[in-house]
């Protein structure tokens, strides 16, 4: 619902600044290109990705998930404190980051559901400190290869689409320690209150 | 570093390539299959696209996303942001698909080398679509008191956005 009250309040303000900046011809022309570049975008990305996602099944299919969870199950017992010795749960977490870390989103979403679940049943109805950051750490990206984004780069035209994995990596790595150092102070603050 | 990401895409395909050989994985006929998966993406992410797009261009064309990033331009370059990545800021958090069609439009505008365009991709792969990862995850368990779950994430977006900015400055 709130996208619908986006999308109306995006037309409605270019009609009015079309009509104050007296650019409502070029509105009017945009407004029937729009939707075709939005199909030429999807034509221009969908070699790059859906070759990304081939390769994510080939890694898929030779145990790269299994491998990964296997190696971070160790480090992520320290962020789940209450749960770690919670096999299910944290087989659960760990694959939920293996998967948001090699990118195959449709996976990862129901492994970190079964996580929250198995979560839940300890306090019903109020979020923990542990679901509290399975959630955070959800919401911040952790995708090592993003390869939609690279995919509308080189749609967009550019010869060396990946060059930006560096920057990714780091503006990652940032995003997810603050959202795990913000979790863990608001888990101090909140009890207080 | 060029050299470097240069070998990565190869060499991602052949490790990935030999992987499967090792565990006896048919790789061509996955790579088939596994293709079929982007294509799906992409099947869900155009319906959307199509109207976002549309009213992204027309925003565009009226003079509204140039008069948004002078308004808020000082503050955004006072803290290293490029202003024209503002309505990305914005939609981020709330819509996926709407913050991929506008980065697409920024890059196709702006470039996808320029600072703009690459700050836009940068911020695109490193933050999540936050409010409805929450909903999703808190709807699937039935949790109503959400405590500081929302005001944590968008802490983690913030610096990510900031990151963003300054990672791209940093490395190009």
């Amino acid at each position: 619902m709130a996208m619908s009250w986006i999308w109306v309040i995006m037309v409605g303000l270019s009609l009015l600044f079309g009509w104050q900046n007296g650019t409502i011809a070029e509105v009017s022309a945009a407004a029937g290109t729009g939707a075709q570049s939005a199909v030429e975008l999807c034509v221009s990305m969908a070699g790059p990705l859906c070759l990304w996602t081939g390769v994510m099944a080939v890694l898929r299919e030779s145990g790269g998930l299994e491998k990964l969870s296997g190696l971070l199950r160790p480090v992520l017992g320290r962020l789940y404190p209450a749960f770690h010795g919670d096999d299910t749960v944290m087989e659960s977490i760990s694959a939920n980051v293996s998967a948001n870390l090699l990118g195959l989103g449709n996976a990862a979403t129901p492994l970190g559901i079964q996580a929250a679940r198995g979560m839940a049943e300890r306090s019903p109805g109020v979020a923990s400190d542990a679901l509290c950051m399975l959630v955070v750490c959800n919401t911040a990206s952790i995708q090592l290869i993003p390869t939609t984004i690279a995919a509308v780069r080189s749609g967009a035209g550019s010869q060396t689409p990946f060059d930006i994995l560096p920057a990714v990596w780091l503006a990652s790595a940032c995003s997810v320690t603050a959202g795990i150092l913000a979790a863990r102070l608001f888990a101090r603050l909140w009890r207080r209150i | 570093m060029s050299g470097l990401t240069a070998l990565l895409l190869p060499g991602i395909l052949l490790a990935a390539g030999l992987a499967g050989m090792r565990k006896r994985v048919d790789v061509y006929r996955t790579l088939g299959e596994g293709a079929k998966e982007g294509l799906s993406i992409l099947l869900r992410i155009l319906p959307n696209l199509i109207g976002l797009m549309t009213a992204i261009s027309m925003l565009r064309a009226s003079g509204f996303l140039d008069w948004a990033a002078e308004l808020l331009g000082p503050a955004l370059t006072l803290v290293g942001i490029p202003p024209e990545t503002v309505g990305l800021l914005l939609i981020r958090p709330m819509s996926g698909s709407g913050a991929l069609g506008l980065g697409a439009e920024l890059m196709q505008t702006y470039g996808p080398d320029s600072l703009a365009g690459r700050t836009a991709a940068v911020m695109l792969g490193s933050t999540e679509t936050t409010f409805y990862t929450i909903s999703v995850y808190f709807g699937a368990v039935g949790i109503h008191k959400t405590r500081y779950a929302v005001p944590a994430a968008l802490c983690a977006d913030l610096v990510g956005f900031l990151a963003a900015a300054w990672a791209v400055r940093l490395f190009y």
